[in-house]
């Protein structure tokens, strides 16, 4: 069996939801690196773009930054905020934000904000940056998560970036058009959501993980009866993502 | 007396133009983002000047936000995010100053940061948007309810209001403007004619610039008027715009400026050892901001061997292979 780390299972986990002509929104971090290995390996002819304005950059050099000098060489075009939030809810376009959180709920919500009260947190994050907006126009959000119970809560401490809100028809009925969570990516497991009630459920639990562990660190119930084991990066995948996407392991 | 009869009367240096148009109070509007094109220069004169009170207004920014906030300068804060990339995924000095109670802030989304300035830069009182929905921004307000009266603090956050047009449920978002005092921007170029010309992403230095009341704009080199004007398309702001135009060489350091340097991660992982510490954070600010008389001070403190090493390939843009770790 191939030797792999959770960062490059998770990418390529996450890479595999990208097709081909899918516009794809990378943040920072891991969201990064699945969006460029999704791009060489599944989907060649998806776009990456960040809210920076930077639109289909060659990417040589993995960013580290949304803002990184890296995703202004070899674009169509270098813009600005108004033009990048023109593309992620743009109605001609299928577009894929790749995201990470600090908490999420059963229903896809994000909190990027604060551990504790807002006004006076336990743990102060970054903020939105464009995680609200993307949230709100894209055709489907993945998000990174470390998969522990903290972070799989019951009540977001702030819900920074709506999922499917609370649940069947409700992100709909809030005035978002479309969108909604498509899929959540952890080191355990990826997780989707029910086409109906919109929960969370287990879709594919990684090689060597029980179910059982992902129940215990999941802050909620989750339905299991869909569950099937997911198939591991090939040598193939794994030579792309250390070789051409992050050979300087800066966020391998 | 300068060389640049165009424009003499603008063209002055960073603690002149910090002396004659940023004051205790002033609303403040950073260019650049998080890692890029910050305009350090500026925000290090800011510092030394000890202008106090200052309310800052941005969409994501990084360590012009974060030294300014740590040096205790910033009383109010409206932004979308705090954070430096990998090196400090949420600004240091920022998240204490929250945690601890230090600043009033005020948290909005990228867009709908650059939607303030965009309806500031055409003069209207309000853009809309349907980002927001269902988020705790709407739900929660940063600024204490006193604050609404003051001059250039909208009276609420956000108003949720039913779209006019439709007959059907459909809710949107109301956005109110900003109009800061003053926008800062550092650039690449800015002309002998006064145009300026930023290379790479523009973020939204565009809409912040023409929402303020003035500007002032920090560039790596003032070129001349007929190279600027041999190819506009890549101009970015007429000349009427600018107030203040200030040649710094490296002036966006330790963040990154297309084409001409990348961000340093050398003295960014520094900076991010010293803010995590209050003692050492004193240090840093005694050592890098007030012990130093100018910026070329500061940048030979810097050094040549790290100011060659994020030297950027002028056509790649970035400095290919740094050490980024």
């Amino acid at each position: 069996m191939t030797n792999y780390t959770d960062n490059e299972m998770m990418a390529i986990s996450a890479g595999r939801f990208v097709k081909n002509g899918d516009i794809v929104f990378a943040g920072t971090g891991l969201s990064m690196l699945a969006a460029t290995a999704a791009k060489r390996i599944y989907a060649p002819k998806a776009v990456i773009f960040f809210e920076t304005g930077g639109i289909d950059p060659s990417l040589e050099e993995i960013p580290m930054a949304v803002s990184d000098l890296r995703v202004m060489y070899g674009t169509c075009l270098n813009s600005g905020l108004i033009e990048a939030f023109s593309i992620v809810g743009h109605r001609r376009l299928h577009t894929i934000a790749f995201l990470g959180a600090a908490q999420i709920d059963r229903y896809g919500n994000l909190n990027t904000t604060v551990i504790g009260d807002y006004w006076r947190p336990k743990t102060r994050f970054s903020g939105s940056g464009g995680a609200c907006d993307v949230s709100a126009f894209a055709s489907g959000v993945i998000t990174f998560m470390q998969h522990e119970k903290r972070r799989f809560v019951e009540k977001l401490d702030y819900l920074t970036s709506v999922g499917w809100y609370k649940g069947g028809e409700s992100r709909r009925n809030l005035g978002l058009q479309r969108g909604g969570a498509l899929a959540v990516v952890t080191n355990l497991c990826v997780m989707r959501f029910d086409d109906t009630t919109k929960e969370m459920y287990l879709a594919e639990y990684y090689p060597g993980i029980s179910v059982d562990r992902i129940v215990e660190n999941t802050g909620f119930p989750i339905d299991l009866s869909r569950a099937r084991e997911a198939a591991p990066p090939s040598a193939e995948d794994l030579r792309i993502l250390r070789e051409e996407v992050d050979p300087q392991r800066l966020i391998l | 007396m300068n060389n640049y009869p165009e424009i003499t009367d603008k063209v002055m240096s960073v603690e002149e133009a910090v002396k004659k148009f940023i004051k205790d109070g002033s609303q403040i509007a950073l260019g650049g983002f998080t890692v890029v094109r910050n305009p350090m220069a500026v925000a290090y004169e800011i510092i030394r000047q000890g202008i106090k009170d200052i309310h800052l207004v941005c969409h994501s920014h990084g360590q012009a936000l974060d030294v300014m906030i740590g040096a205790g300068c910033v009383k109010r804060l409206e932004i979308a995010y705090g954070g430096n990339g990998r090196y400090a995924p949420t600004c240091i000095r920022f998240k204490k100053a929250i945690q601890r109670g230090e600043i009033q802030f005020e948290d909005y989304s990228n867009y709908q940061m650059t939607l303030r300035f965009l309806a500031g830069a055409l003069g209207v009182p309000f853009m809309l948007t349907k980002s927001g929905l269902g988020s705790d921004l709407l739900n929660h307000e940063g600024f204490p309810k006193e604050i609404r009266k003051e001059p250039k603090v909208a009276n609420k956050k956000f108003a949720v209001m039913q779209n006019p047009f439709s007959e059907e449920d459909d809710k949107v978002v109301l956005l109110p403007a900003l109009t800061p005092d003053v926008a800062l921007i550092h650039t690449q170029y800015v002309g002998e004619d006064g145009t300026v010309r930023i290379k790479g992403l523009t973020f939204a230095d565009i809409e912040q610039a023409k929402s303020a009341d003035v500007v002032i704009v920090t560039c790596e080199e003032i070129v001349p008027r007929s190279f600027i004007r041999l190819d506009p398309d890549q101009n970015t702001l007429p000349p009427f715009f600018v107030d203040a135009i200030v040649k710094v060489p490296y002036g966006a350091h330790p963040t990154g400026c297309y084409t001409f340097y990348d961000y340093d991660p050398k003295h960014l992982n520094l900076y991010k050892k010293v803010a995590n510490d209050d003692g050492l954070f004193k240090e840093y600010l005694d050592e890098w901001i007030y012990g130093l008389s100018s910026y070329d001070e500061y940048l030979n403190k810097v050094g040549s061997e790290s100011l060659m090493k994020i030297k950027a390939n002028p056509v790649l843009g970035y400095a290919v292979g740094l050490d980024r770790k």
